[in-house]
């Protein structure tokens, strides 16, 4: 699998094959978010169809971070991308279960079960 | 953590959060976004849009919009009778079927088509500031009382944010108008000063253009010794106006072509109280000028009139306005003489620092003289007035420069008595 290391506007981010990983920071908030926005719509515009949003870093999501998130989920739905989330934390996990994200995108406990979600080795994404 | 506590976690959040963005944020367009982000965010709507109510047209702006793309248009049109059952009926979160009679039924249609669910018109002391129209939740359930008494508050939040900045815009817009008449004022007070100063050279017809020159020279010496803009403005028009009280002296002793006797030169030494009396009854923007005008014949040694006063008792205004006059007087022809030499000047000026000039001025106002003569500056603010060929920079540079250093070293070598 050839790996291309990217930083687009200070989020950090590479491409898997096909897919666009992009790395969200500690606290997802206006700033950050509006940065994961951008690149998801730079990488859809260039005509990626699948992201991987890794949330290893990330602690806390507030309410314009989840605002921020249900664009990204609505940008990726027009333009047919798959989207995942993947290392996402219990507490974050709660919340997106909590507000219905959950129920417009795909979690898994790791990056690369994330790409294999998106491949479709496999079929079933944890929770 | 139970999902009860979870939720009203992140309701809260969402409140203080919003809170900080509407009192912290100086950009409107960026509170805007960021707070409507932040109810959108509070229950995971996923589409929504905000607008701003423009009594004046009508109109509704979207000026933010998640989620309804294009397809939204950029504003809906209310009757004023719409607009008041908006007010009056629902100032509540309330659907769109809720709230049937409050929009045309073209609007009505459209927002049914885009998916909208809910509406919050957005009210301020029984005005309509806005709206807020929203889609569906991501979870897919319907909007319950107690995400409506939230939608509601959060709105109310919005609408305080959007109705202070508007207030905070009328008083910019206020504020600009006013400064704008007070520079317009200023404008007209310049002038007739200009026209004040004409009318006083007029009358000396050696002179002509004199205190348009004092008022220039006093400018270049305030800003010299670093005076504000403000200050300088206002030394100018001292400068233009020191003279004033000539208006009553008797045309034929100030344009005597030969020396005045004794009780002409007592007539004439009114001009300067007399000039104070004019322009003391007058609010000038600036400070001091009557008392600038009345000691512009004032002596550091106390030699001076109308007041005899001395050294530091002698405003840095009026020493400032002293200087300008008489360096004016060497420098320009009168009936009874020619003009001395730019070196013979700084001759007599090194002999008055300390009698009848105070030191650091004459220290300024040659200061600036050198800059011109060495080229230190593009400005040929002497050379205008003094006129071409009047300054040889070989001759009067050394004395100038040695005069400066004289003073910068020890001032009161030079000078006769204290100036400060």
């Amino acid at each position: 699998m050839k790996m291309a290391e990217t930083t687009g506007d200070l989020v950090p981010s590479r491409c898997v094959g096909d897919t666009a990983v992009i790395y969200a920071s500690d606290y997802l908030n206006k700033l950050s978010g509006e940065r994961i926005e951008r690149e998801c719509q730079q990488q859809l515009e260039s005509g990626r169809r699948s992201l991987v949003i890794n949330f290893r870093d990330t602690e806390l999501v507030n309410s314009i971070g989840v605002s921020i998130l249900l664009g990204v989920i609505d940008a990726a739905e027009k333009n047919g991308a798959q989207l995942v989330f993947s290392n996402v934390n219990n507490h974050t996990v709660e919340l997106f279960e909590m507000l219905g994200l959950t129920r417009h995108v795909g979690l898994a406990k790791d990056e690369q079960e994330a790409l294999g979600i998106i491949t479709g080795l496999s079929a079933t994404p944890t929770t | 953590m139970s999902f009860e506590t979870q939720k009203l976690i992140h309701t809260f959040a969402a409140l203080a959060d919003l809170g900080q963005e509407i009192a912290e944020k100086s950009d409107f367009q960026e509170m805007v976004r960021s707070s409507f982000h932040l109810l959108l965010g509070s229950l995971a709507i996923r589409r929504g849009a905000l607008a701003e109510y423009e009594p004046t047209d009508g109109l509704l702006r979207f000026i933010a919009n998640r989620g309804f793309g294009d397809e939204l248009p950029a504003q809906l049109t209310l009757s004023e009778q719409e607009a008041g059952r908006l007010v009056g009926s629902f100032s509540r979160a309330a659907s769109v079927n809720e709230r049937r009679a409050n929009f045309p039924v073209e609007d009505k249609e459209l927002l049914d088509q885009l998916g909208v669910e809910l509406s919050i018109p957005l009210v301020m002391r029984g005005d309509l500031i806005g709206l807020v129209v929203l889609g569906g939740k991501a979870n897919g359930e319907a909007f319950s009382d107690e995400d409506r008494e939230l939608l509601d508050s959060m709105a109310r939040h919005i609408g305080v944010g959007i109705k202070t900045h508007r207030l905070m815009e009328e008083l910019e817009h206020k504020a600009e108008e006013n400064r704008r008449l007070y520079d317009g004022l200023r404008e007209i007070y310049k002038d007739t000063v200009r026209a004040f100063a004409a009318a006083i050279d007029i009358k000396d017809k050696y002179t002509q253009g004199h205190s348009e020159r004092v008022g220039r020279y006093s400018e270049i010496i305030a800003r010299e010794l670093g005076w504000s803009e403000d200050r300088v403005e206002g030394i100018a028009i001292a400068g233009y106006l020191h003279d004033i009280g000539k208006l009553i002296v008797e045309r034929d002793i100030i344009n005597a072509p030969y020396r005045i006797n004794a009780k002409e030169s007592k007539e004439l030494n009114q001009h300067p109280a007399a000039g104070f009396e004019i322009l003391e009854p007058i609010h000038h923007p600036y400070a001091d000028i009557p008392l600038m005008a009345r000691h512009h014949h004032e002596r550091i040694d106390g030699r001076g009139y109308p007041d005899g006063l001395k050294g530091d008792e002698i405003s840095l205004g009026a020493r400032i306005v002293t200087l300008a006059d008489s360096f004016d007087a060497m420098t320009t022809d009168r009936p009874y003489r020619k003009r001395r030499t730019l070196e013979e000047v700084v001759v007599d000026l090194r002999a008055n620092t300390g009698k009848q000039f105070a030191p650091e001025v004459v220290c300024a106002l040659c200061r600036a003289i050198l800059k011109e003569v060495k080229g230190e500056t593009s400005e040929r603010r002497f050379t205008k007035m003094l006129g071409k060929g009047y300054i040889d920079p070989e001759r009067v540079a050394p004395l100038i420069a040695e005069l400066i250093s004289e003073l910068e070293s020890e001032p009161s070598a030079v000078a006769g008595g204290p100036a400060r």
